[in-house]
């Protein structure tokens, strides 16, 4: 009895901890929550990631807009696609989603982070996970932003270049199907990229070569295509490459001389980053951090 | 009182050297030992070749066959050789030539009363449909004048004197001479004279506007002409093109045109064995289309006669005649991303590590650091381009020719200026990436910055996605004007052709586009050093 007040206070002070393990079994939920606060606190603090986010929004406009104001329709069906050019931008605002992406995994491993992370999560996937939702989650805010300043950037200057419906073109309006489709898809582009991005990272570690990777599996396929002159060939690099692929999503007009359909062409991409991601997962797993 | 000398200490061991020579060594032993590195760099040069390659493979030419694609061939069966003109480079020759044969020395002139012309704007004409579809007027470069040529086979050797559709007199001679006469266009108020006098080898050209006045315009040596020649009067007409540029498409709209020149006054000197003109379409079993052929003709009434021809006697342009040998170097992007990546983690792994601080320590004027990093890294990419280049091109162009291209023929100097070009290209990029590292200290951002600098503006320009103004402006200020240093082909200005970026004609020279890169190279080098020696390490 006398032993009774000596270890009450300490199950007191223990008890919240207590609480935890208590839960731990059938915590599956609770475990994601605080992965996904760890990780938020991690990519939130980050000095970089503000401004990557930023760069994401100001970059994607700025070529949007840029190419918005130097294309001109001088004639009637002058065989341009204002959707597309609108959007131009994710051409390099891709780039700096993949900076996001790549530095969430590869800003842990160079400063020997991961092993501190691992330790507390040591559900590697559920990590990964949590990565994957808030990079997707950043480059989603700043490529809507980005996407709708575009379109609305488009809207106000293309119609002084020869877009006018005297030629054949309505003006930008998101309620148009078409273009509310290359809108969204564009922005959904940038978040699968990121995702593509994340998976390279945590496939190969070094932010370096992960990034290298990336810009080189994006940029080289239109390259490639250009001097591939085999029409078979030609049209296989443009539906399965995952640039020329993804952006098909951003076609508003003759739909039917695309290589591939605009969903199925950002099924593609959806494919590619599903493999880098179950790719990396996996080997997060499996290799020593 | 005795006084002590006292010898100060001296340490025994020798005195380490500390000049450029050891820091390059030093260098190259960071180099030469990261293995990951090593890999990088062996990769950069398998991806040039490997790209290479596939881009060869690639680029399999089919031909034949019917709608449903039965009895189509593939390969070598389908390669097509333009005629080769006296220098061995491809030109087209095709046109209608009313001719005499020429012994020996003389001299031919005519008085151009009209140059008249018809072209089609909706691609290919009908046949049943004659000339009627067709619009009236002449192309910049129709032509009708008197011409000096070695013999009726495509790519001999020849002297023109001609008037054009809006470029005046001129004189043009074996394919890629052309040297400006009089201006204006040749009407029956304002008729043009030409002549040509031939004496031996060479031909001399004249015009007039009076027939009494005459301005020698230049001189042609026709190589290896025999004693007889073909001389006379001719007509062509180059194809009517005008190129829509669609974003992310580019679209060629035209069609074939007539020319049609009046004659009078013709005068021939000299030694003729037969006193009549002969009506020949020269290159008539090339693709002109039977309406063409049918069309060409010479007409004789009063002395005077009218020509018409189509077709063009000019260098081939690059689209459609043939395959640029710089197709095969494109594999030189992904070897580039990958020298890129290396050189940004020459330096940016020394920050990560912490390895730059001892690096700055054992030699503290960090200028000659940098120095020596540039050299190290520079050489080392110029040597892994150099055997990535000179691997490429000769293995790509194979494959591509066995594969049924048709390879335009370029001299070995040029070849030699595409391979020392591209080894060229790979050190500078590599330089810059050092530069850029030095100055961003992160792996992410200095490979993003330096790949998005060099090939985003590429793609945006060659991937035909912008309008041809805009991309020749990419071309020309941004980074990637250094890829005019792979460039094989010539523009000429006496060939209406699409010179763009997209077709493979860049508007910088070779060595002036290079040059772009290596202003962007230099100023960023010059940063670097600046703030690295401002800088906390």
């Amino acid at each position: 009895m006398s032993q009774a007040p000596s270890v009450e206070p300490r199950a007191l002070t223990t008890s919240t901890r207590r609480a935890d393990l208590d839960r731990e079994p059938c915590a599956g939920r609770t475990r994601w929550r605080e992965t996904l606060h760890a990780e938020w606190t991690k990519l939130r603090t980050l000095p970089g990631t503000i401004w990557l986010v930023l760069a994401i929004t100001v970059l994607t406009l700025a070529v949007s807009a840029a190419a918005s104001s130097s294309v001109t329709c001088p004639t009637v069906d002058c065989n341009q696609d204002p959707g597309k050019i609108s959007l131009a931008g994710v051409e390099l605002g891709q780039a700096v989603a993949a900076i996001l992406a790549v530095l969430a995994v590869s800003g842990e491993y160079s400063t020997g982070m991961i092993r501190v992370t691992f330790t507390a999560m040591p559900r590697r996937t559920t990590v990964l996970a949590a990565k994957a939702a808030l990079v997707s989650g950043f480059t989603l805010i700043a490529g809507s932003v980005a996407v709708l300043g575009s379109v609305l950037v488009a809207r106000l200057v293309m119609p002084g270049h020869g877009f006018t419906a005297a030629h054949g073109y309505r003006l930008l309006s998101p309620t148009d199907g078409a273009v509310l489709r290359a809108a969204a898809g564009s922005v959904l582009y940038l978040a699968l990229i990121a995702l593509l991005s994340l998976g390279i990272a945590a496939l190969v570690r070094d932010s370096a070569v992960a990034i290298g990777l990336v810009l080189g599996l994006l940029y080289l396929s239109p390259i490639i295509a250009g001097v591939v002159t085999d029409p078979h060939w030609h049209s296989r690099i443009e539906r399965y490459a995952p640039m020329s692929a993804g952006l098909a999503i951003q076609a508003t007009r003759n739909l039917a001389a695309l290589p591939i359909g605009p969903w199925e062409g950002l099924g593609v991409l959806a494919a590619w980053a599903a493999a880098a991601l179950l790719t990396g997962g996996a080997v997060l797993r499996l290799r020593d951090a | 009182m005795s006084t002590t000398t006292v010898t100060p200490y001296r340490s025994a061991v020798h005195v380490g050297r500390d000049g450029f020579a050891q820091l390059l060594r030093a260098e190259w032993t960071k180099v030469r030992t990261v293995r990951g590195w090593s890999i990088g760099l062996v990769l950069a040069a398998l991806l040039t070749v490997l790209f290479g390659v596939l881009a060869a493979v690639g680029g399999q030419i089919s031909c034949g066959g019917g709608p449903d694609g039965s009895g189509s061939k593939s390969g070598a069966a389908c390669r097509q050789v333009p005629p080769l003109g006296p220098d061995g480079e491809a030109v087209s020759d095709s046109f209608y030539f009313a001719h005499q044969t020429l012994a020996g020395d003389g001299s031919i002139t005519a008085r151009v009363t009209s140059l008249t012309g018809l072209y089609s704007t909706h691609g290919g004409i009908e046949v049943d449909a004659g000339t009627a579809g067709m619009t009236p007027g002449t192309q910049p470069w129709s032509k009708a004048g008197i011409i000096v040529k070695e013999n009726t086979t495509q790519g001999s050797p020849y002297a023109a004197m001609m008037t054009t559709g809006s470029n005046g007199v001129r004189m043009q001679y074996n394919y890629t001479r052309d040297i400006a006469g009089e201006p204006g266009m040749a009407s029956a108020a304002s008729p043009q004279w030409l002549r040509l006098t031939r004496s031996g080898d060479t031909v001399t050209g004249y015009d007039s506007v009076d027939g009494v006045h005459w301005t020698e315009v230049g001189t042609a040596v026709l190589p290896g002409a025999s004693s007889t020649v073909q001389v006379g009067m001719f007509a062509a007409a180059p194809n009517y093109t005008v190129t829509s540029q669609g974003f992310g498409t580019a679209s060629a709209v035209g069609g074939p045109t007539l020319t049609t020149g009046t004659f009078d006054d013709v005068s021939l000197q000299g030694a003729s064995a037969a006193g009549t003109w002969t009506g020949t379409a020269i290159g008539s079993d090339s693709p002109r289309g039977q309406l063409l052929a049918q069309a060409e003709q010479v007409q004789q009434s009063d002395g005077a006669f009218s020509l018409t021809g189509t077709g063009d006697i000019a260098p081939a342009s690059g689209q459609g005649s043939g395959r640029p040998v710089e197709q095969s170097l494109v594999g030189a992007f992904a070897g580039l991303i990958a020298i890129i990546v290396v050189a940004a983690m020459f330096v940016t792994a020394e920050y990560r590590r912490g390895l730059i601080r001892l690096t700055l320590a054992a030699s503290p004027r960090r200028g000659r650091v940098l120095a020596a990093k540039v050299v190290v890294i520079g050489v080392v990419a110029f040597v892994v381009g150099l055997v990535a280049a000179a691997v490429a091109l000769p293995l790509g162009d194979h494959l591509a020719y066995n594969h049924g291209s048709y390879l335009l023929p370029v001299s070995s100097l040029t070849k030699a200026r595409l391979i020392v070009g591209t080894a060229a290209l790979f050190a500078v990029v590599a330089v810059l990436a050092v530069a850029v590292g030095t100055l961003l200290r992160r792996s992410a951002a200095t490979v993003t910055l330096v790949i998005v600098a060099i090939v985003l503006p590429y793609i945006l320009a060659v991937a035909s996605v912008l309008p041809s103004g805009v991309a020749e402006w990419l071309t020309r200020l941004t980074p990637a004007a250094a890829f005019a240093i792979q460039q094989s082909l010539v523009a000429y200005p006496q060939v209406t052709a699409n010179y763009t970026p997209a077709n493979g004609y860049f508007p910088l020279s070779p060595w002036a586009g290079f040059a772009v890169l290596c202003a962007y190279a230099a100023l960023a080098l010059g940063l670097a050093v600046y703030q690295l020696r401002r800088r906390d390490a």
